[in-house]
Formats: structure tokens, C-alpha cells, sequence
């Protein structure tokens, strides 16, 4: 009875321990895949400019936001950085209600030549505070406001 | 077996005297703490200083993410007791848990999808969070098929419990995926090491409804494992009797 009830629990034991092994070896293949965006820093330090779509995601720098109203509708520009390397972004379509200055955002698109990101899409990033106007208003005015992600 | 105090709880003659009871206080408390909950979540707590008043989807998406992870590591727990130490009641208690927590599971991802568009501008996004807890849904529908294809009840229950163990590797991997990869969803906001970043005004309505979800939880359980267990045993008395046990609807 007992005997029996040891062979169980180790073969139920060995069967989480066998498929955990498995998934972590691959994901661990797959890390590359999984990640949803890469950070400009990633970006750059890629050997080779990657050809198809990615995604790029960060901060938009303050002050970098321009509007450029051509012939064939609003185009916006602006740069997206991560503390040590920042990547233009050039797109033309709707902007997401989160989208300023400051904000994380991950755009997708492919890199033209130039090191300049041409996007097809602007998703905003929400982070993981939430607070009422009041106290963000507050915070702001007592200088402990951290509008920074940290790195990623 | 010698019956230690939590062992007494197998027995399902004493489990349904037990949940008899049980049963209306967990649906009361349920009830209760929803209403105060949505009372908070959608009159009495402010609106966010990004989100605006979307914030209060939170408030029902959060608590159905949480209750999605739990059901399926309380269905984890209940497969392990039931394969390795043959409870009669921990098989049931598995096999209850898991339409409960494919229920919650959806409305996590069907208001996390509501939520998405206007925050993000997307409905749905392949990234790590959203993509585990996908993953997740199928499990428990996998799970639940794996019941029904199988018709001999203890063969079902070993094939189910195995089928639990492994997609239990998930559940880590749903809770840290923001932490390990680059991901569109937002990093933990609760269960992080240096305490909540949410308002105390919002944690109000929140931690009422999780209450809610539990209360829920335990109520829903609790009948459902009623019906199984009153099933089953009209299952072999119909068998002893001589009847044809047709009639009983296999769930």
C-alpha cells in the first residue's frame, strides 16, 4: 500500500518535473520570439537591421513629436528612446488616446535604410500605477513625479 | 488509511453534510460582497489620471485573471491528492473546478480585450501575457474534454490528473511572463516587492469583488461537487438494482 502509493506520487512528481524541463528548454529556444517588442538599445545592438516587421517599444522623447501635414494625410513623427539609444519613427494613421510625450508606446513597422522606423501601427504602453487625477496632480507639484519607465 | 483531521473531510457522506451548510453562507457572502464591491467599483472610486473612467474594468478583469490562476492550481492540488492518495472526494473536487475556471478565465480575457482597445488600440496582441493565458483557456477546455472522452471514471480521473500536473507549468509562467519578456500588458501591480501601486481608493472596490470571486468560487464548487457526488451514487444504485443507469446525465 504504502510502496504503491511512493511509486505514484514519484511518477506524478517525475511528469511535472519532465514537462516543466520541457517548456523551460523551449522557451528558453524561443526567447528571442516571445519578447513582444525590441527596446532601441536591442535594436541597434542587433548585428543585422532586420528586413520584416518588428516592433519597437519605448518612451516618446519630450519635445520630439512632429506633425507634418502632407498631401496624403497627417503624418506624425517622433523619436522613441529608452535611456541610452533613441530611434526615429515615422507613421501616418490614429494615434491611440495614451499617445504624448513621455509615454511608452510600441509601434510596429519595418526599418527603411536610413536607421528611421517607418510604423503601420501605434499601440500605447499603460504602466502599472494607477491613481486618481488629484494624487498624480499632487505628485507632479511636489517634484516626486517619476515619469521614466525603468529599462524595458 | 488512519484518519487524520484534514483526511475526515474525504469522506463524502460527512463532506455532504458539510457543504449542505456551507453552500447558502458562501453564496450570501458572495452576493454581499459584490454588491458592495460594484457599488465602490462603479459610484464611489475615483476615475485614473491616464485611463480616465476605464479604470473601472479593472475591477471586474483582475479579480477574473486571479480566480483563472486559482481555480487552475486548486484543480493542480485536487489531481495530485487524487492520483497519489486516492481521495475519493479530490478527483471530484478537480473535475468541479475546472468549468468554473475556464468561466473566469474567459471574462478575463473577454474584458481584458475591452479594455485593450481603448487603452492600447488593440483588441488582442500575441504577447507573452496575453498568449499564456490563451493557453490557459485551452487547458481547462482540454481538461474538461479529457472527462467526457474517457467513460471509466478512476481511468478518466488518472488521465485528467496528468493532463493537470503538466499544464501546470503554465500558471508560473502566466504570473512572471510580464516580468521576463518584453510584453504589451503591464508589469503586477498588487504582488510586487515594493507593495501596490494602486491608489488605496482603488484597492477598496478591488479587493471586495476578488472577495467576491472566491465567495463564488466556493459556492459554485461546493454544488457542483453536490451534483456529481449525488449523480454518481444514483449511477450505482441504479447499477445494484438492476435498472439501466441511462438515465443518468453524464455531465
Amino acid at each position: 500500500m504504502t510502496k504503491k502509493k511512493n511509486q505514484r506520487l514519484v511518477f506524478f512528481g517525475g511528469i511535472f518535473l519532465a514537462a516543466t524541463a520541457a517548456v523551460a528548454l523551449t522557451l528558453f529556444a524561443l526567447r528571442g520570439s516571445i519578447t513582444y517588442f525590441y527596446t532601441p538599445s536591442e535594436l541597434i545592438a542587433l548585428a543585422e537591421t532586420p528586413s520584416s516587421p518588428i516592433r519597437l517599444g519605448g518612451l516618446v522623447s519630450t519635445g520630439s513629436v512632429e506633425y507634418v501635414i502632407a498631401e496624403t494625410g497627417d503624418v506624425v513623427s517622433f523619436t522613441i528612446e529608452d535611456g541610452s539609444a533613441d530611434i526615429r519613427v515615422n507613421f501616418a494613421g490614429l494615434l491611440p488616446d495614451l499617445f504624448r510625450e513621455g509615454q511608452g508606446v510600441i509601434v510596429q513597422g519595418r526599418m527603411t535604410g536610413n536607421g528611421v522606423m517607418t510604423a503601420d501601427n501605434v499601440l500605447a504602453k499603460h504602466d502599472e500605477n494607477y491613481m486618481p487625477k488629484e494624487v498624480a496632480d499632487a505628485l507632479k507639484e511636489q517634484g516626486v513625479w517619476q515619469d521614466e519607465e525603468s529599462g524595458s | 488509511m488512519s484518519a487524520t483531521s484534514i483526511f475526515e473531510f474525504a469522506n463524502p457522506v460527512r463532506f455532504e453534510r458539510i457543504a449542505a451548510r456551507a453552500f447558502p453562507l458562501a453564496l450570501i457572502a458572495a452576493l454581499v460582497s459584490a454588491a458592495i464591491g460594484l457599488y465602490f467599483a462603479l459610484f464611489n472610486s475615483p476615475a485614473d489620471y491616464q485611463q480616465g473612467e476605464t479604470v473601472r474594468i479593472m475591477y471586474v478583469h483582475v479579480p477574473a485573471a486571479w480566480m483563472a490562476l486559482f481555480c487552475y492550481s486548486a484543480m493542480a492540488v485536487s489531481s495530485a491528492a487524487g492520483f497519489i492518495w486516492k481521495h475519493p472526494l479530490a478527483d471530484v473536487a478537480a473535475k468541479e473546478s475546472a468549468p468554473i475556471g475556464a468561466a473566469f478565465t474567459f471574462l478575463a480575457l473577454f474584458t481584458g480585450s475591452l479594455w485593450g482597445k481603448p487603452m492600447w488600440g488593440a483588441w488582442w496582441a500575441w504577447d507573452a501575457r496575453l498568449t499564456s493565458v490563451l493557453i490557459l483557456f485551452f487547458l481547462y477546455l482540454g481538461y474538461m474534454a479529457l472527462w467526457r472522452a474517457v467513460p471509466d471514471k478512476t481511468r478518466a480521473a488518472k488521465l485528467a490528473a496528468i493532463l493537470a500536473i503538466v499544464g501546470f507549468v503554465n500558471i508560473p509562467i502566466i504570473k512572471f511572463s510580464v516580468d521576463w519578456w518584453n510584453s504589451l500588458h503591464q508589469p503586477a501591480s498588487i504582488l510586487r516587492a515594493d507593495g501596490p501601486s494602486v491608489h488605496p481608493a482603488m484597492l477598496t472596490p478591488l479587493f471586495l469583488l476578488i472577495g467576491a470571486y472566491s465567495f463564488a468560487y466556493i459556492a459554485l464548487l461546493l454544488s457542483a461537487m453536490r451534483n456529481e457526488l449525488i449523480a454518481r451514487r444514483l449511477a450505482r444504485y441504479e447499477l445494484a438494482s438492476g435498472e439501466a443507469p441511462a438515465r443518468v446525465v453524464e455531465r
